[in-house]
C-alpha cells in the first residue's frame, strides 16, 4: 500500500513509537517534516523522556559543531598559496614582479 | 525553536555581494581571486584536515583546489554558490588524498550502508547546561575534532558538508554524487554517532542514566 502524501515509512495514525521518532529525527530537527508529522513527534517527546534526551542532546552537537569557527591557517600556507596563483596568473594582464615571496620547495606530491 | 532565522536571505546576500569578485577573478584578476582565498581559505583548509585527518594531505588539497578552482573559473556558471562550487573541488581532492593512503574500502562514499543495522542509541543522558563555558576553546576544539575522526569517511563527510560548512542537503548530495536519501541516512547515522560520543563527554555528572527502550 503506497500512500503518495506521507513519507515512505510514516507512521501510522495511531502512535509514534521510539522507533519512529529516531528514524525522523533528522527532518525533525531540519524542520523539513510536514506539519501533522511534527505535531506527532512533538508530542512523543513531551511523554517519552528518552527522546526527548536524544533530541536534545543531538540538537545540541550539531549545534557545537556549527559553532566552530575555522581557524588561520598558517601563514607560511597562506604565502606559498597566493605565491602560486601570481605565477599561474601570467594570463596577459600582468606578469608576477619582484613582489611575489620566493617559492621555494613546491608541494610534495606529482 | 519556531523563530529561528533562516540563512536564505543572508547567504543571497553574500552571492551578490561575491559576483562582481568572481567576475574579475574569472577576467585573471590574482587580486580578486586573492580575496576569494582569503575568504575561504580557512574553511576549505579544516574541511580538508577533517576530511584527509593529516596536515600535508590538507595543505596539498588547499592549494590544489584553489589552483584548480582558478584554471577552471570559466566553467563556474554562477548557478551554484561560488563556494559549492568550491567546496565540490575540495571534496573530490581530499577523497583522493584519502584514497591513495589507505586504499581499504572503507573510504569509497558508494559503500551501501541501507543495509546497515539501525543507528545505535545507547547514551542517554542531559548535557550539562554549558559545555562551552567547562571547556576552553582549544578543548572544545580537540574534542570535536577527536568525535569526527572517529567516523567512517562516508559519515564523516556528509556531516561536515551538512553540519559544519552548513551545505543544503541537495548542495550535499549534489557535491558528493549521492542520492538526497543516501545523505540524508548518512546524516542521521553520522549524527547520532556524534551525539554519543559527546554525550559521554558533555553529560551531566550524577544523573542517574536512563534505559532507551528498543
Ligand atoms: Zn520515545
Amino acid at each position: 500500500m503506497q500512500n503518495e502524501a506521507a513519507h515512505t515509512q510514516a507512521p501510522r495514525k495511531e502512535m509514534v513509537t521510539c522507533h519512529d521518532f529516531l528514524r525522523e529525527l533528522n527532518d525533525f530537527l531540519d524542520e523539513t517534516t510536514d506539519p501533522a508529522l511534527r505535531a506527532e513527534l512533538e508530542k512523543h517527546i513531551t511523554e517519552c523522556p528518552n527522546c526527548w534526551v536524544i533530541c536534545d542532546t543531538t540538537r545540541k552537537t550539531i549545534s557545537v559543531y556549527k559553532g566552530m569557527e575555522p581557524q588561520p591557517i598558517p601563514q607560511s600556507i597562506h604565502q606559498k598559496l597566493m605565491g602560486l596563483i601570481q605565477k599561474r596568473c601570467g594570463c596577459g594582464s600582468e606578469s608576477h614582479s619582484g613582489e611575489e615571496p620566493p617559492v621555494e620547495g613546491q608541494a610534495p606530491s606529482k | 525553536m519556531e523563530g529561528e532565522p533562516t540563512q536564505s536571505a543572508v547567504v543571497s546576500d553574500a552571492i551578490s555581494a561575491e559576483q562582481p569578485l568572481v567576475d574579475r577573478a574569472r577576467r585573471g584578476d590574482a587580486v580578486a581571486f586573492g580575496e576569494l582565498i582569503s575568504k575561504y581559505e580557512r574553511r576549505v583548509y579544516r574541511m580538508a584536515r577533517q576530511i584527509t585527518q593529516n596536515d600535508e594531505d590538507a595543505e596539498d588539497v588547499l592549494q590544489e583546489t584553489f589552483l584548480k578552482a582558478f584554471e577552471h573559473l570559466d566553467s563556474f556558471q554562477g548557478q551554484s554558490k561560488f563556494y559549492t562550487w568550491l567546496t565540490r573541488i575540495a571534496v573530490n581532492e581530499s577523497l583522493m588524498k584519502l584514497r591513495k593512503r589507505k586504499s581499504d574500502r572503507t573510504v569509497s562514499l558508494d559503500e551501501n550502508i541501507e543495509t546497515e543495522e539501525e543507528p545505535i542509541v545507547r547514551e542517554i543522558a542531559v548535557w550539562d547546561d554549558t559545555p562551552e563555558q567547562k571547556y576552553s576553546q582549544e578543548e572544545m576544539r580537540e574534542i570535536l575534532d577527536k568525535a569526527i575522526d572517529s567516523l567512517k569517511p562516508i559519515f564523516r563527510t556528509v556531516f561536515i558538508l551538512r553540519d559544519v560548512e552548513e551545505l543544503s542537503t541537495e548542495e550535499t548530495a549534489e557535491v558528493l554524487g549521492l542520492s538526497i536519501a543516501a545523505v540524508k541516512s548518512r546524516l542521521l547515522r553520522a549524527r547520532l554517532q556524534l551525539r554519543e560520543k559527546l554525550t559521554r563527554i558533555f553529560k551531566r555528572k550524577g544523573d542517574q542514566i536512563l534505559g532507551y527502550a528498543k
